[in-house]
């Protein structure tokens, strides 16, 4: 567990860089993270980051199938959003911990 | 020499499924789509009795075997009798229970995990060989099957560092 700085406010985080606390999370921090990785987002990048903190929230299980069928995006573009491994980026980028299903 | 997964991380993956079981062709599904999930560069490749899990006609087919399948239970954990399994409509009930807990799962149909692996960038292909001993042509596959190949083709592309052939 360490603690970083981000977008001005000291967050903690776990070793792997996903959020302890959820609630600590603001946009502007994601938008402070993702410049780290190089990516700009856009407001399709935030409907994905809000559907998966609104999922988060509810306390569902969350997998890439469903963010293929949320209607907010299909599969193939949620690769072009998060290129690399979409599905632990967002979740990163969204302050929520990290995916934990196989699918 | 160092070898922590820092220094040496996978890069590719390549699947080959010769089986046309419910629970091998889902093993290599899952492995397929956990590495594009990954970032993981995948390549899965169908063969023998794989080729069911790509054919038009049998993808949504797939059974589990109840007899002789030493691991066969009960719902509840009793030992499963493999002369239960010769009753017919079993085989076709345990596989409909197979995929029913898989669904509750969020775990897709067939069809859908090939197009999600694609979606995702993974390429899929059919076994030349077996293609040709089971008669089966390009247009019997899914359009998610990139190609047939020859097992030659399939040793040049599974070359590089960090590539791993995984075979189920």
């Amino acid at each position: 567990m360490a603690e970083k700085t981000i977008a001005g406010v000291i967050v903690k985080v776990n070793d792997e860089g996903y959020f302890e606390n959820p609630a600590q999370w603001t946009k502007d921090m994601a938008i402070a993270m993702s410049s780290e990785v190089g990516l700009t987002l856009t407001d399709k990048h935030f409907a994905v980051i809000d559907f998966l903190r609104k999922k988060f929230l509810e306390g569902d299980v969350l997998t890439i199938r469903k963010v293929g069928n949320s209607g907010i995006v299909d599969i193939k573009e949620f690769y072009q959003l998060f290129p690399g491994g979409p599905l632990k980026l967002s979740s990163k980028l969204a302050g929520i911990p990290k995916p934990t299903s196989c699918i | 020499m160092n070898t922590t997964k820092e220094e040496n991380p996978l890069k590719k993956v390549f699947i080959i499924c010769s089986k046309g079981n419910l629970e091998d062709v889902y093993a290599a599904l899952v492995m397929t789509n956990g590495a594009v999930m990954e970032g993981i560069e995948a390549k899965l490749f169908f063969t023998f009795f794989g080729l069911d899990a790509i054919t038009k006609s049998q993808l949504n087919k797939l059974h589990t075997a109840a007899v002789g399948n030493p691991a066969m239970r009960m719902p509840g954990g009793l030992p499963f009798p493999t002369i239960l399994g010769i009753i017919p409509g079993v085989e076709a009930g345990i596989s409909l229970m197979m995929k029913k807990e898989m669904e509750k799962l969020d775990i897709p149909t067939v069809k859908e995990f090939l197009e999600m692996i694609v979606a995702g960038g993974g390429v899929i292909y059919a076994c030349k060989l077996a293609a040709d001993m089971f008669k089966l042509k390009k247009e019997d596959f899914v359009d998610e099957v990139s190609d047939i190949i020859t097992v030659g083709q399939l040793y040049e592309m599974a070359g590089g560092l960090g590539t791993q052939i995984i075979f189920v």
